[in-house]
């Protein structure tokens, strides 16, 4: 179907929208929203473009600021004095061996365990100590480092739970009649994007298999998938290429980097250090829960200390 | 691309008129079925899915009827008998449905452990009660009620169950799925206990007599609630030619036959509405948040989704089912006392729940009807059926007595005896001991793993259908941010 | 320490420990109130005794089964709601051989085994107690333990061994059908009526004047307190000097590290079937001796409470659940000095959702291993 004949469609139908659809509220669509919309067929993330980059207009320099972070978990200290930014429309990779207190600092930023002193600023804003759903509301949503896909749900409904501001989320609007209606339209739209976001992560074969049989590889996918669909500013990634296939990887890299040119802000967790020096304008080393470089890959790389911490650390 | 550019065409010469009707029937899927035909339009997977899950309860309920009907005629039970079987099996098919549904909204969706069910239907039939009960001194063993109509009683007892779903919930959510079930069974006992005691048979709130009755209960002395409806209906005159007509099945005395018929077929109607409610519930972006905080909360609440709040919610609202159920329950039994709701009413629906299948709706009531029918009201059946069939003259009063013919002379009459005239203890070992086989084999449920989608529409993939598909982002953005 | 210090101080006491402040508040108006009764000599000083000897006397019942539970909860990480009927199990088989010696000859073997249900023999004629049948009552004590311990090893064989790997939510399901199961089968065959199995008016008492009335202690009290108190040593010596009490403490903390250090899982599971089986059976057999009364209710309505004390003093831990019990018998007896009596027991599941709320990892930080 050409270029043309696509947005005869876009035209008339968003007039039958206009026409059946004045009972709801969704139905007042413009005909300049419509037609902005035809772009977005696309792709998946597409489809927040706009508004992200209008967003992102007004958004400070460094979304993400932490300021001497510290956790201890009985006596052991986890997370010690971290204090790093994160630059706009940046991809930042965060390194360390293991026990450096990367996917602490996550849960940390995110609100997922509570923080012993320190503090968390996104785009400006103090969001320390903010319970996990707060801080995902203001557009900072994280991975896990083991997937955590809803077992017992399928792929689809994995996807189709992470788009925010789902009117459909309240109890009476999903249950009166009348209101369904509008919930019944909106959740179709969703699910074309979904279905489009399961193609992009190759994934759509899944789409109604149960997240709990996916291998691991495919369920880091789809919880990069269920992450993204939550149309978020800056995304924490933990380890996301863990048990991925190469091809699907570099695919997912240009992606990342796609999505980065349009305003999305990337901090990545990553053992793979290739991938890393590659990819990232900036990298961050944490060792023993303190930062122990921030620079660019190649200063990294001659660091004396980051050395010493990879290859003389005992941890 | 299925759809030729003509179909488009015609859209277009329509002009807009009938367009929505001439695509969606053209597509029959459910993204583009539109807003127009909410009954019918989910398409036809959705639709025969639908029908199915309905024609299996009704094969089911179908099925414990005529195996309780043919076995009743064969042993010669005369109508009234018949109607009564028929009656009582559907009254506790009715009350066991619901009370396993509004579980499974808990539990099955929302993975929140509560065996404190018996205490949310005690608060409902209990302030139905103080409230609809007549006002003054009846006479001596008479505790006065409020003297408001019965459907302003019904709806206190229901909202009084769901404000203490949210005083249990407020506190108590975050806990552990065990720790939360111990907190909601001491609730339920502290609430027994409070009916129980004497300190508030009687007591004045506000200038107004009321009570609970204390140890001895409260007799439910308002007007007859389905006499009520009805007349309320303005059907009192064709229930009274119903009751004219049955009296040439059964000519002597036919009314309470019929009463407790039509009440039973009225709680069926309730059982369709709690499914239908329960249902739209789950099949939402409600129930898919449910189900996810069942899942995992934190990987839920890292999406955005404030899960205490979800959690409240859905916890009250199965707490008013509850309520209800407790109130469609007792209303007419013409007396509740505190006995009746001791713990074990708790673990029955539970039972009930475990055998459909925690987490499907339709599991929930053909759970609820084969725990009725089988588990519950089987075996006391069976053994009216075998005495019956088989007079065993006079059981043994103990299990000695009944034993040792057996070890003596290998005479087994006297422990069968026995054993039938204890078969209402007897089944709760049985009902034990189903609910550890089913856990131990199958875990999910009689009718294996069963998956009822989240959503309002079916899930399979959009025809490519950019006219529609790519129009409506844009409401979905616009409308859900501006109200969310 | 400024002002300032001991303000800030203490606003953080309020924020951090809500839930200890109202308890303090709470238990200094009790107190107030009490001091008041006393003084106005509302409350009798032998009352309180009388009182203060009888929770006592529920919390070692209570704590002794609360040891059984505690563990399997630790290590088995399940609460079991079949514990109560291993108790009233205990209680029925030991009081059936109880009936049996003491009965042997003055009765059928069949009424006797059956403790007279129907009313075919009456404890009271037979003239059980500690002192007049030292012997029966011995024998049926050791039974009482000896059974439960069996009850529990073939449960834990048909049950829950095959579902070791489920969640714990899973065999607590289960659990409630065992429980189901167990109490109606006792109910079929023991009938549901509840009866007197000791003769109480031959028990020897001790009545010690004290200030304003007399306080009674009877031989059955002294004998649940010597049993009571005994076991409960035992089980702390068996659990600090031994391999065994090491093993299960791995076990508690965390199951797979324990496996992976070569601890044998299974046996130590068997071996705490075992301590808590016997420990939970005699508490059953030693309720019913100290009460007069058997019924096959007795362990269900007792559970309750259990699960109040473990909570109370934290999962896991046996000392915890001792103290857990002494607090939960000696809420739910002392309560009445306060409140109706028909609320004792609600105001012991209260202390206890509080606790849940609060303090889930108990009073005394004993070791949760969720």
């Amino acid at each position: 179907m050409g270029e043309t004949e696509a947005e005869a469609d876009v035209e008339t139908s968003a007039e039958a929208e206009t026409k059946t659809g004045t009972e709801t509220e969704t139905g007042s669509a413009s005909r300049a929203d419509s037609e902005a919309n035809a772009e977005r067929i696309e792709g998946t993330t597409a489809a927040t473009e706009s508004e992200t980059i209008s967003e992102t207009a007004s958004l400070t320099e460094t979304p993400l600021r932490v300021d001497d972070l510290h956790k201890s978990f009985g006596g052991i200290t986890a997370v010690d004095g971290a204090s790093f930014d994160v630059e706009s429309g940046s991809l930042t990779g965060l390194i360390g061996p293991n026990g450096a207190g990367k996917s602490t600092t996550f849960d940390l930023i995110t609100g997922t365990i509570a923080l012993d002193s320190g503090s968390v600023y996104f785009n400006g804003e103090d969001v320390t100590g903010l319970p996990p759903h707060a801080t995902a509301r203001k557009g900072l949503v994280r991975t896990f480092q083991i997937a955590r896909q809803l077992a017992d749900m399928t792929v689809l409904e994995n996807v189709m739970l992470a788009p925010q501001h789902q009117s459909g989320e309240s109890l009476w609007r999903s249950v009166l009649p009348f209101a369904r209606r509008g919930i019944r339209r909106e959740e179709g739209e969703l699910l074309t994007q979904v279905w489009d976001t399961l193609d992009f992560f190759d994934i759509s074969h899944l789409a109604h298999e149960d997240a709990g049989n996916l291998s691991g590889g495919q369920r880091k996918l789809l919880e990069f998938a269920r992450a993204l669909s939550t149309d978020p500013d800056m995304l924490l990634l933990d380890e996301p290429f863990a048990g991925v296939n190469p091809t699907l990887e570099k695919r997912l890299l240009s992606h990342i980097h796609e999505l980065r040119e349009e305003g999305y802000t990337f901090l990545i967790v990553e053992h793979d250090m290739d991938l890393i020096m590659d990819n990232c304008e900036r990298v961050i080393v944490m060792h023993q829960g303190r930062v122990l470089a921030d620079d660019a890959p190649e200063a990294i790389l001659e660091d004396e200390q980051v050395i010493d911490a990879y290859l003389g650390g005992t941890v | 691309m299925s759809t030729s550019p003509d179909g488009d065409a015609d859209t277009i010469a329509a002009g807009g008129e009938t367009d929505q009707e001439t695509p969606s029937v053209e597509r029959g899927d459910s993204a583009s079925a539109g807003p127009d035909n909410e009954g019918t339009g989910t398409g036809d997977t959705v639709g025969s899915f639908f029908d199915r899950d309905i024609t299996l309860i009704l094969a089911v309920i179908g099925g414990i009827y005529l195996a309780y009907l043919l076995a009743g005629l064969a042993l010669g039970f005369e109508a009234r008998g018949l109607i009564n079987v028929v009656a009582r099996l559907t009254f506790l098919i009715g009350v066991f449905s619901m009370l396993a549904l509004a579980l499974n909204l808990h539990w099955g969706y929302t993975g929140l452990f509560n065996i404190g069910v018996v205490g949310f239907m005690a608060v409902g039939i209990y302030t139905m009660a103080m409230v609809s009960k007549p006002v003054g001194t009846g006479g001596s063993a008479q505790v006065p009620g409020l003297g408001l109509p019965i459907w302003v009683g019904i709806i206190a007892g229901v909202v009084v169950a769901t404000l203490l779903g949210l005083l249990v919930a407020l506190p108590a959510l975050r806990l552990r799925a065990d720790y939360l079930a111990i907190v909601t069974i001491a609730m339920s006992e502290i609430v027994r206990f409070i009916y129980m005691s004497g300190q508030f048979q009687e007591f004045t709130l506000f200038g107004a007599q009321l009570g609970t009755g204390g140890g001895s209960g409260l007799i439910l002395n308002y007007a007859d609630p389905l006499a009520a409806l009805l007349a309320f209906l303005g059907l009192s005159e064709v229930y009274d030619g119903l009751v004219g007509a049955v009296s040439t099945v059964i000519p002597n005395n036919p009314a309470p036959v019929v009463n407790q018929f039509v009440y039973a077929a009225l709680l069926m109607g309730f059982v369709a509405g709690f499914y239908w409610l329960l249902k739209r519930t789950g099949e939402s972006p409600f129930g898919r948040v449910l189900k996810a905080i069942r899942e995992d909360e934190d990987a839920t609440s890292s999406l955005g989704k404030n899960t205490n709040r979800f959690k409240i919610k859905s916890f009250m609202l199965g707490c008013a089912l509850m309520g209800l159920g407790g109130i469609l329950w007792y209303m007419g039994q013409g007396a509740v006392t505190p006995l009746s709701f001791r713990p074990q009413i708790t673990f029955f629906v539970w039972i009930a729940l475990i055998i459909g299948g925690a987490g499907s709706n339709t599991g929930s009531v053909i759970g609820g009807a084969v725990f009725a029918a089988v588990l519950f009201e089987g075996p006391l059946y069976f053994r009216n059926l075998v005495v019956r069939a088989f007079p065993v003259g006079n059981a043994p009063t103990t299990f000695g007595e009944a034993l040792s013919p057996l070890l003596s002379a290998l005479d087994v009459i006297p422990l069968i005896a026995f054993t039938l005239d204890n078969m209402s203890t007897l089944r709760l070992v049985i009902m034990g001991v189903v609910l550890v086989l089913i856990m131990k084999n199958r875990p999910e449920g009689l009718m294996g793993h069963r998956t009822e989608t989240a959503s309002t529409i079916d899930l399979s993939r959009p025809e490519r259908r950019e006219t529609r598909s790519d129009s409506t982002p844009a409401t979905a953005a616009d409308g859900g941010r501006s109200d969310g | 320490m400024g002002i300032a210090d001991t303000y800030s101080d203490g606003r953080r006491y309020v924020v951090d420990r809500p839930f200890a402040l109202v308890v303090g508040l709470l238990v200094i108006l009790l107190a107030v109130d009490f001091v008041d009764g006393l003084a106005t000599g509302r409350i009798a000083v032998s009352d309180v005794a009388t009182l203060v000897w009888d929770g006592l006397m529920q919390g070692l019942v209570v704590g002794l089964a609360g040891i059984g539970l505690s563990m399997t909860y630790s290590i088995l990480n399940f609460a079991n709601f079949a514990h109560g009927d291993y108790i009233t199990g205990g209680a029925f088989s030991g009081w059936a051989v109880t009936y049996l010696l003491a009965g042997l000859g003055r009765a059928d073997v069949g009424s006797l085994l059956l403790i007279g249900a129907g009313g075919s023999v009456f404890g009271g004629a037979l003239g059980i107690g500690v002192t007049a049948t030292p012997v029966a009552v011995l024998g049926g004590l050791v039974i009482a333990g000896l059974f439960a311990v069996v009850l529990a090893l073939v449960i834990d064989r048909l049950v829950y061994r095959s579902m070791r790997d489920q969640e714990g939510i899973s065999l607590l399901i289960a659990s409630v059908g065992v429980a189901f199961a167990l109490r109606y089968l006792i109910a079929f065959v023991f009938t549901t009526e509840n009866r007197g199995v000791t003769d109480a008016g031959g028990v020897p008492e001790v009545r010690g004047y004290l200030l304003d009335g007399f306080v009674t202690v009877s031989a059955h009290d002294a004998t649940l307190l010597v049993v009571a108190v005994g076991l409960m040593l035992s089980v702390h010596f068996l659990l600090q000097r031994t391999k065994l009490g090491t093993a299960m403490r791995a076990m508690a903390d965390n199951e797979d590290l324990a496996r992976v250090t070569g601890i044998p899982t299974e046996r130590v599971v068997r071996a705490t079937w075992v301590i808590g089986g016997a420990l939970t059976g005699v508490a059953g057999y030693m309720f019913v001796l100290w009460k007069g009364t058997i019924g096959f209710n007795d362990g269900w309505l007792l559970l309750l409470l259990v699960f109040a004390a473990v909570i109370l003093g934290g999962i896991g831990s046996v000392y915890g659940a001792i103290i857990g019990g002494l607090v939960i018998g000696l809420t739910s007896s002392l309560s009445v000095l306060w409140i109706p009596s028909d609320f004792a027991r609600a105001a012991a599941f209260l202390v206890m959702i509080l606790v849940l709320i609060f303090r889930p990892e108990g009073l005394f930080q004993g070791r949760s291993t969720a």
